[in-house]
């Protein structure tokens, strides 16, 4: 991080930072508890987590005002990442586009 | 013979060696665990519909671990404020939010240990069912890395703390790396959270 670094400054983001993901925490917990389907709660879920990780990662990791080779480390990272949850996605649906060839070959005969 | 860019930065890189260190560390965590929430999305994909079921049978403890979420946001504020407090200077405020970061680490421990007693007591095992497995398997893998950034805070916020008289910008730097591992930790959580307890 910045070596000419306004320290009071930062602390102010630091508490909002905070603030920011208690909200995010009982918005989770709030939207566990709304009448919505699986995939509606997975998504809403799943990107509030996001949000509150991006919060953390920028501001708390001071991943906001760093040096490139940490980012061109970290894009790295995340390439590789996405390949490994990719994985398991691509294997599912594989696997149902080959139940679906099977039920087709078997209404032909 | 002196270690080189402990302190000031590479010409390389721009940045000391240790905090290419811990990054490239995290990378690794990153796909550590990364494995794990693929290997748990392919069970639940390939849980045939029993997946709310088993989660159901667990009877997790929602409450609870709102309750550790909080804390370990709260040890991420702390963490960041003793970082702060050494940028000013501030040696006793450095270890008042160093060992309140430690403290949380504990509480999120002690709240954890309940949980797990619970799930023992009715004899909810690793082995009872494949969302307890990976459950166990996830956040006591988790647990393990609070209990190492709790052993990495405890020490330069005690015997470590020492070097600030001697080497104040080393202290400094030190205590942001275990920053980035504990923020890290912190992040993990906040995936785990939703993913075994809510979704």
């Amino acid at each position: 991080m910045s070596e000419h670094v306004d320290i009071d400054k930062q602390v102010r983001i630091y508490f909002l930072v905070f603030g920011a993901l208690m909200v995010g925490t009982a918005a989770t917990v709030g939207a566990y508890y709304l009448d919505v389907s699986v995939p509606v709660a997975l998504t809403i879920g799943l990107f509030i987590a996001s949000v509150k990780a991006s919060l953390v990662a920028c501001f708390f990791m001071h991943l906001i005002d760093e040096k490139k080779i940490i980012y061109w480390t970290l894009a790295l990272t995340v390439a590789f990442f996405i390949a490994l949850m990719a994985l398991p996605l691509l294997t599912s649906v594989t696997d149902q586009v080959g139940e679906f060839a099977e039920v087709e070959a078997h209404e032909a005969h | 013979m002196e270690i080189p860019y402990t302190v000031e930065a590479h010409p390389e890189t721009g940045l000391n060696n240790g905090k290419i260190g811990i990054w490239l560390f995290l990378t690794s965590e990153v796909m550590l665990f990364g494995a794990l929430f693929a290997t748990f999305i392919m069970l639940r994909i390939g849980s045939d519909g029993n997946w709310a079921a088993m989660q159901a049978e667990a009877e997790l403890n929602i409450p609870l671990a709102t309750v550790n979420t909080a804390v370990l946001i709260a040890s991420s504020l702390t963490m960041v404020m003793a970082w702060a407090s050494l940028m000013r200077g501030q040696l006793g405020r450095f270890k008042l939010f160093g060992w309140l970061t430690v403290g949380c680490g504990g509480i999120f421990l002690v709240i954890k240990y309940f949980e797990y007693t619970a799930k023992f007591e009715h004899h909810h095992y690793p082995e009872s069912s494949t969302f307890l497995a990976i459950y166990f398997a996830m956040t006591g893998l988790h647990a393990l890395h609070v209990i190492g950034g709790m052993a990495w805070n405890a020490y330069f916020t005690g015997p470590g703390s020492k070097v600030f008289h001697t080497n104040r910008q080393w202290l400094t730097d030190r205590v942001e790396h275990s920053g980035l591992f504990w923020h890290f930790v912190d992040l993990v959580w906040i995936f785990l959270f939703p993913v075994f307890y809510l979704l």
